[in-house]
């Protein structure tokens, strides 16, 4: 499997990384709350705020460069609804407000997916009485994701090799084509998979 | 048109908390009763499909590419509340594994993305393809539901940001709305020839949805039909007053006058005189999407008839 882009450093050995998921998870959610509740009058708070989560970084062992090339890859989303912001009058306070305000969160988010895998975070949310169908879709998705983007892969491979790339129309109908057939590959896997876990005694 | 955190204050969070809630509530229950036990692997099969789609781009002009956010493709292909259930495992991994969207915008990402996009769109699509039978209707109403219901999401999603203060309806309206107006007829387009290219392999798996026989459950359909109202009167309504006095006397006669101008004097910290170079945009851009759903839905009876050759003699 080439797609460990998932949550790529989760499975490392830190004081972070054994912390119970619940903790995590609910420090990560109280952490996102109060900095959006939080007036942006006080800088103290999101300077605090901010030097905790590098502390936080710094004790989880994973590769800085990895956490700051997370953070810029996702920061163009923000940026791009924040510059909305900034157009109106005495947009630059809020402009500013929503970078400092989602750049926390984001590098929260950030934190607590690169130290629980996802596994133990849908424990944690199955002990909390989450919807169990909600936790199976979830479970299996997470289990097939990596599968499914290296058969679409597979699939964009075969027809680069096939044909020219050349019109975009073609373009267009070939892409609705591997689309259409991933939902069929997925609707078949989709059978096999439940052939299995009834063999292995699911109710 | 994932909302990130910090983008929505506490009422908004909450409000569209609450709907998202109430509509995956819905959801769940009507699927535990109505999907078949052999089904239930494909809701997380197919949360992994879309997830796979939209990392597939297409070309827009300029350089730029797209990629299908696939609220009605889901909907047609699996009904319209495993759709929100998918939709939703799909948002929840965007953001808790990829940071992408964020946890108290989740609750408006679901509505807009998975409520409005998925169940809304199914709703158009049932409508349009209630009017012209056969494959090219059942095409040509994907077409313009994915297109609308791309359209409406963005203008939830620019009243949610107004409503939180962030970003004035003068200027988030016209960008949303324009924006999702070309990416719109993006999606619709792939959604077709997604839907094509199904039907030509295989045709049975679109059967059990499409097909006009089965009863539509009216709870589901009653609930969900109140939840997306709500919304939107409480997204986009209360910025209808702004608009011209058209549309004033249609808020009038709808009911809501009373509303908007409660909410227009608790927000609108910028009233829309002081701009009325921006305030005359997104008057533009109503009247851009008036005719821009006209267009689309003239795009889409022809893109039907360009994609399927001649009416298919078992339409039913």
């Amino acid at each position: 499997m080439r797609h460990d882009f998932l949550d790529h450093h989760s499975r490392l050995d830190s004081p972070v990384h054994r912390l119970s998921a619940e903790a995590k998870l609910f420090a990560a959610l109280a952490l996102i709350l109060a900095t959006v509740l939080t007036p942006f009058v006080a800088p103290l708070f999101f300077a605090t705020l901010a030097v905790f989560l590098i502390a936080v970084a710094l004790a989880s062992r994973i590769p800085p460069g990895f956490l700051i090339k997370r953070l810029l890859l996702l920061e163009p989303l923000v940026l791009g609804m924040a510059l909305l912001a900034w157009l109106q009058p005495n947009g630059g306070l809020v402009f500013a407000r929503i970078i400092v305000k989602s750049t926390l969160c984001l590098f929260t988010m950030i934190l607590l997916s690169n130290t629980t895998p996802f596994s133990e975070l849908l424990g944690a949310l199955r002990r909390i009485r989450f919807p169990a169908l909600m936790i199976t879709t979830l479970a299996l998705m997470y289990r097939y994701l990596s599968v499914l983007v290296d058969e679409t892969e597979r699939m964009q491979r075969a027809r680069a090799s096939r044909t020219f790339t050349g019109r975009r129309s073609h373009v267009w109908r070939s892409l609705g084509t591997v689309i259409g057939q991933l939902f069929i590959r997925s609707t078949e896997r989709a059978e096999r998979i439940y052939a299995a876990m009834c063999a292995r005694g699911w109710k | 048109m994932h909302i990130p955190d910090g983008f929505l204050d506490a009422k908004t969070a909450v409000a569209t908390g609450g709907l998202a809630v109430a509509g995956l509530g819905v959801s769940l229950h009507h699927v535990r009763r109505r999907l078949p036990r052999r089904k239930i692997p494909m809701l997380g099969l197919a949360a992994a499909f879309v997830f796979a789609a939209q990392m597939l781009n297409f070309p827009v002009a300029g350089g730029t590419s797209g990629h299908l956010i696939g609220g009605v493709l889901t909907a047609v292909l699996l009904g319209p509340s495993a759709a929100v259930i998918v939709l939703t495992s799909v948002l929840i991994v965007q953001c808790f594994v990829f940071a992408d969207g964020g946890v108290t915008a989740l609750g408006a990402n679901i509505f807009n993305m998975g409520i409005i996009g998925g169940v809304g769109g199914y709703a158009i699509y049932r409508a349009v393809s209630r009017m012209f039978s056969g494959t090219r209707g059942l095409v040509m109403a994907a077409v313009f539901a994915a297109w609308c219901s791309t359209v409406v999401a963005a203008i939830s999603c620019a009243g949610q940001l107004a409503l939180s203060g962030t970003v004035a309806w003068s200027i988030a309206f016209p960008a949303m709305a324009n924006v999702h107006m070309l990416i719109g007829i993006g999606e619709g387009f792939i959604t077709a020839l997604v839907i094509v290219a199904i039907l030509r392999a295989r045709p049975e798996l679109l059967e059990q949805t499409t097909s006009n026989t089965t009863t539509p459950a009216y709870g589901p359909v009653l609930v969900f039909g109140l939840l997306i109202s709500f919304g939107l009167a409480l997204f986009v309504a209360p910025f209808a007053c702004s608009w011209p006095d058209g549309l004033d006397k249609v808020a009038k006669t709808l009911g809501f006058e009373h509303r908007a101008v409660e909410a227009a004097l608790v927000h609108s910290p910028i009233a829309d005189y002081q701009l009325p170079g921006i305030s005359s945009a997104a008057v533009a851009t109503s009247l851009a999407g008036v005719i821009g759903t006209i267009v689309v839905f003239i795009l889409a009876f022809l893109l039907a008839r360009v994609l399927v050759p001649k009416p298919a003699p078992d339409s039913h």
